[in-house]
Order: structure tokens, then sequence, then C-alpha cells
């Protein structure tokens, strides 16, 4: 019994080191898990996965050239996320572009329902590979949009191509889906 | 005779042995209780009345299925018996019973007086009753229990979920909070309190799998908690980590979920090897076959688990080098997992093997968990899983592996510790008749599966097309079988808990391990004082 007692502080010193350092680990885990969020977002960006286009890009055009020896087809599409009731189109459905060549399509949105909504369009390029050389300079998916009842609007979107986009790519297809946000604005304006 | 232990409603055969720190008596001996052995039985009850409650789900929706059309329940609720199904059967049943033999056992098998940490002990387990009686309750709520399935795919269960998913977000919180406080606890006891001379490489597999495990519990269980976080952060604070319209995106959900998923998956498993390692030897009369190439084995598979994860996500549009790498690490799990394999066949190889009750669960789970483990290889083929995704072959898959596979081996284990722990040998006779039973009835129910889901039958649907009928109605007569089967074992353990032929200390012929010196029924308290090893322990 006198050695178990012997033993015991020591026992339960090295049981405290041992739980802090446990802890430690499920501390780390648990920032780990919010880490992946931005982490998630890094690796997205760095390989093109998933088809997330960029933020705003300045043109210049002393470091664009035209390429003129080739085409892309540019395809729109416009849809609804689900509960959204907004019409939404684009002007046109194809165009075709010189890679470096400054290009301005527009979208039409209305808002038919009895009451002020917010949208926001949130885009999307397949193959995934060519979202990174869709280049914007002024998207209406950079900021929400407010439509009060029975308004309308044409928005505008410009863009270049980036004249390093594989040669193999001929075709890819910008796509937007609109999202009702009107809860989340009332919510944070309200805030 | 003094019966320590397991059911409270026996205190009056206590005590003919005057302990002198004997159970306290009365409802407070179990809810202040910090000895191992009391926790370790309260973790075992709890998880055999949540497997009951958990089957009981899944028979309702084997009565669904038993037909086409909607005979006895709406889609909805046949949605929230999926999810709780799920929930409860994973969070309920399996985890906490695994607990629980790690709470009875692991101090005996490495000669510690108790767990390490006694009071935290305590605490883990009583505040998992608090938890899935939250998570229960959401079915007598108005808005109904969770329905988006038991891996709560954003946005299911942010943006469309029932009001009840807080309560499931909270329930899942203190359930992490238990795991956590479990693992932390069995780590301490293993690293800290093995009698001398049990090195790690003597430890009892058991030993061995449950501290790999615990350590991806630790690992993990923080990140269910850091994702249910966000969702509840989604739903009440306007925050976006899922929610596509504020620049977030469900498919994070997918991976930050399987990044847990995954390795809970060997969570589940990994000391169901532990226990077959420890029946197949004395069954066989003949020492583990590769000792050590089954703790390499066990460790493999634990660093694997971490990096498969998105196997899961294969048609969620991932790049092809995406595809590959998680396809080939994905299958590289087969191979420390048929190491594991050919070890318990090489044990069996020329030993005097006689067929007890334990050594059928074990048998069982070796031929029944390969089964499960060839299905699972052929899911990890990206190419095919495109076609397999979501049907009834994925839900074959994994029943496979986690019904003869972990509940198997916690049904074997129960058997073979029955005796250390009540006293008596369990009936023999009735010990068989539970095991045909579950092992005819698992297979009807689950091997049709395959089947259906190779023709097509997408999982969680209430309803099908009419030529899927035929196989689910024999799935659906095995789910009976089996379910009513475990009502068997219930009667089995309760009445081997009241009396039976006295069980020796070794209880089966080649038995050896410490926890077979120490008499049976096992003291209140076991190895205050640190035992001499015995000549052979392992290895």
């Amino acid at each position: 019994m006198s050695d178990e007692q012997n033993n015991k502080p020591q026992a339960k010193l090295s049981h405290s080191r041992l739980t802090a350092k446990l802890l430690l680990g499920v501390v780390g885990m648990f920032a780990f898990g919010f880490a992946l969020v931005p982490l998630y977002d890094v690796f997205c960006e760095i390989t093109g996965l998933n088809g997330k286009t960029g933020g705003q890009y300045s043109y210049e055009a002393s470091q664009v050239e035209v390429d003129e020896s080739r085409l892309v087809t540019i395809q729109f599409r416009a849809m609804n996320n689900a509960g959204m009731s907004w019409q939404f189109e684009p002007a046109v459905r194809e165009i075709q572009v010189h890679p470096g060549e400054m290009n301005e399509v527009t979208f039409y949105a209305r808002n038919p329902s009895g009451e002020a909504m917010v949208g926001q369009a949130v885009p999307s390029v397949s193959p995934f590979r060519a979202a990174d050389y869709l280049r914007k300079t002024e998207c209406f998916c950079f900021n929400q949009q407010t439509l009060a009842a029975g308004q309308d609007i044409d928005m505008p979107l410009l863009f270049f191509i980036d004249q390093d986009i594989p040669e193999d790519v001929t075709k890819l297809t910008l796509s937007y889906t609109l999202f009702d946000v009107t809860a989340s604005y009332q919510q944070s304006a309200g805030r | 005779m003094s019966n320590v232990g397991i059911l409270d409603g026996h205190d009056t055969h206590h005590d003919d042995h005057d302990h002198h720190h004997g159970p306290a008596k009365g409802i407070t001996r179990w809810l202040y209780t910090t000895n191992h052995k009391d926790i370790g039985s309260l973790y075992l009850w709890f998880s055999l009345a949540m497997f009951l409650l958990g089957g009981s789900f899944a028979l309702i929706i084997r009565l669904e299925l038993f037909q086409p059309g909607l005979q006895f329940v709406q889609p909805d609720f046949f949605n929230q018996m999926t999810t709780m199904h799920g929930l409860v059967m994973v969070f309920g049943a399996v985890m906490p019973a695994f607990v629980g033999l790690a709470n009875w056992m692991i101090p005996m098998m490495i000669g510690a007086p108790d767990m390490a940490l006694p009071r935290m002990n305590n605490w883990s387990f009583w505040i998992l009753p608090f938890a899935f009686a939250m998570l229960a309750s959401t079915l007598l709520m108005e808005a109904g229990a969770p329905n988006f399935g038991w891996t709560f795919y954003a946005p299911l269960s942010t943006t469309y979920a029932p009001e009840t998913v807080t309560f499931f977000i909270f329930a899942i919180h203190i359930m992490g909070a238990s795991s956590i406080m479990g693992s932390i606890n069995i780590i301490a006891t293993i690293q800290n309190l093995r009698a001398p001379g049990m090195t790690y490489m003597k430890m009892p597999l058991f030993v061995w799998t449950w501290l790999i495990t615990a350590y991806l519990l630790i690992a993990v269980m923080p990140v269910l908690a850091g994702v249910v976080t966000m969702m509840l952060f989604d739903i009440h604070f306007g925050t976006s980590f899922f929610n596509a319209a504020g620049g977030g995106d469900p498919v994070l959900f997918q991976h930050v979920f399987w990044f847990f998923g995954h390795p809970e998956v060997y969570i589940m498993i990994l000391p169901a090897f532990g226990i077959i390692s420890e029946i197949i030897p004395t069954f066989s009369r003949k020492r583990l076959f590769g000792y050590d190439s089954m703790v390499y084995a066990t460790s493999s598979i634990a660093f694997l688990s971490f990096i498969v994860w998105a196997h899961h996500m294969f048609t969620t549009g991932m790049p092809l080098a995406g595809e590959l790498f998680f396809m080939y690490a994905t299958m590289m799990i087969a191979v420390p997992t048929g190491v594991k394999v050919f070890n318990w066949i090489s044990t069996m190889f020329k030993g005097s093997i006689t067929f007890e009750t334990p050594m059928l669960f074990a048998i069982a789970f070796v031929v029944l968990f390969t089964m499960g483990g060839f299905t699972g290889l052929m899911l990890a083929i990206a190419p095919a899983d495109f076609q397999y995704h979501d049907t009834y072959f994925v839900v074959a898959h994994f029943h496979y592996v986690l019904v003869p596979g972990a509940v198997f081996s916690i049904m074997a284990g129960a058997y073979y510790w029955l005796p250390k722990w009540t006293g008596n040998m369990f009936d023999e006779n009735l010990g068989k008749l539970h095991f045909w039973l579950s092992f005819v009835g698992i297979n009807i129910l689950f091997f049709p599966q395959h089947f259906l889901g190779l023709a097509g039958m997408p999982r969680r649907i209430p309803d099908y097309a009419l030529q899927f009928a035929d196989y689910n109605m024999i799935s659906s007569i095995g789910a009976f079988l089996f379910g009513f089967s475990q009502l068997l074992f219930v009667f089995i353990v309760i009445k081997c808990i009241r009396g039976g032929k006295q069980a020796s200390s070794e209880v089966w012929e080649s038995s050896h391990g410490l926890e077979w010196t120490v008499p049976s029924p096992a003291p209140y308290h076991t190895f205050t004082t640190p035992p001499e090893l015995p000549k052979r322990v392992h290895s």
C-alpha cells in the first residue's frame, strides 16, 4: 500500500500532463475543421476545381494580346435556384470571341413578385479547367441585386478570355444560378 | 457469491463477501459510480437499449419496404426512420458498446486498478442518455425528427431541414464530448497504468486496437463537432459555410463530413478486430498468428483512413487525378486488412478448434466481414462507383461490415466475457441458437440487397419499382428474423446474470491474459496492487 502511495503523485502528474496534451489535440482538430473552409477555397482556386471564377480583374490592354487566330465559343446559361421566382436569362445565348478581346454581354432579370427582393447570382464555368482563364472586369455577380416589385434590369458582364487558355478548349459554358437572398439580406440589414 | 454487478434489480445477491469497498446500494451506486466495471456495465446496457431502439426503426423501414407502394408510413416519416436508425446505431449502439467493453476489459487486461480518470469516466457515460433523449424527443415534436439521412448533407440539413435540426446538432455535440472524454480516459489508462512488465508489444490486441481507435476519435470527433457547429451558424446566424448564395459550398460539407466519416467507420471496426483477435486464439488453442503484424496492420489502417475520405464523393465532379488518388488509396486499405484476415485464418489453421458461441460469432465475423470488404473494393473502383453510388449495393456493403462485422464482434465479446462479468456460464444451447438465427437472418436480410443495388434500386426511398418486389420481400423477412432473434440475446444475458453453471477463473479451456487470472465474477476491485505477469501473456 505504501508503495502505491509513493507512486501516486507521479501517476497523477502524468495523467494530467497527458490529458492536457490530448485536450490540446482536441482543440487543434476542432480548429482544423474550421481551417478546412479557407483551405478548401485556396485549393479550389489553385486547381481551378469547382468551376468558380475569380474575382474582379483589371484589364490592361498593354498586357493582353488579342489572339485573332483562335475563336472560343462561350455559352451563357441562367438558372433560378429552387424557390427563386425571377425571370432571369442571358440576352444572347452564345458568342464567339478571340482570346484577349474584351467582350460585353448583358443578362436580363425581372422581379415579377409583389414585393422587393434581393438576388445573388453565383457563377460556374465548365469545363472546370477553363474557369481560371475567364477573366471578369465587371460582373453583376460581384454584388447582390435588389429589384422592387415588377422592376426589371439589364445586368452587364464584361470579360475576356485569357490568351493562355489551353489550345484544346474551344467551347466553354458560363452558367449563373440566381439565389433568393432576401431573407438573409433583411437579417443582416436589421442588425 | 458476490454477484458484482450488472443488473440493478438484483442487489439482494450482493455482498455475501465482505468487501471493504463494495458497491454502494441503490440507484446512487450507478449515478455516482467511478468504478470501471460499473461504468462498463452502464455503457453496455445503454448500448443494448439503443440497439433495440435503432433496430425497431430498421424494422419500420423493412416493414414499409415489404411490398411496393406506400403501406404503413409516409415518405417524410420513412426518411426520419432511415436517419434515426443510422444515428442511433452508429452513435448509440456500436460506439458505446465498444467503450463499455473497453471500460470493463482494458484495466483487467493490462493489470490496472481502474481507469485513469474515473470521475470523467462517470461524466462521459452520464451525458449520453441525455444526448439520446434529446435526439429521440424530436420524434414527438411537430416538425418531426431529422429526416436528412445520417450523413446530414447540407443544404438538406440546413436550408431544408426541419426545425428540430438544432436538437440534433446539440445531441451530436454531447455525443462527441462523451466520445472524446472516453478516448482521453482510455489513452491515459493504457499509457500510464500498465502493470510493470506489460510493454506495448505485450498488450493484448483488444487493448492495442482500442489505443489506436481512441487516437482516431480524438482526431475526428472535433471535426464532426466543427461541422455541426458550422451548420448551426448557417441556420441561425446567417453565415454561409455551405450556402452557395452567400459564397459557401455544399460540397465543402461533404469533404468536412467525410474527413470525420471515414475514420469513423474504422472507429467502428478496429475494436472489433481486437475482440476477434482475442477470441480466435482461445478457441483454436493456439497463440495468435502474427501478433506484430496485427499491430502494424491496425496502425496502417488507421493512417490510411485519413486519406481516403473522398471515395464517398466520386460523383460530385472531382477531377480525374482526385478520383485516381482516392481510388488507389482506398484499395490500399485492402492490404493491411488482408493481413489481418490471413492472420486469423492462420491462427485457426491446424488448431484444436471448438465451436462455442463466441467462436461461432468470431468465425462468422471473419467470413462475412471479408465479404463486406470485397464489396467495398468494388465500390472503391471509381468508374464502377458511378453505377453503384446511392443504391442498395452500398446499403448491403456497409451493413455487411457493420452488422456481421461490428455487431457480431460485440456479441462475440459479450458471450466471451459474460462468464467473467457474472460468474455464471450462459446457456450454451440458447447461445448457439441465437447465433444460427442471427447468422441466417442477417444473410437473408442483406444478401438480396446486393442484387437490388446492382439492378439499380436507390437507397432511402420508401417505394420502389415492381421488379424489385421479390428481393425486398425476402430482405424484409430476414430483417424480422434477425431483429426478433435479438430478444433471445437479451433473454440469454439476463438468464446468465441470474444464475447458471459456476464459471472458473479461466472460464475457457485455453484462455490466457490477465483478465482470466482474477476470479469469476471479477471482484469489484481488481489489481489494486499490480500483478505479476504470467509467463506467457502474449507473443
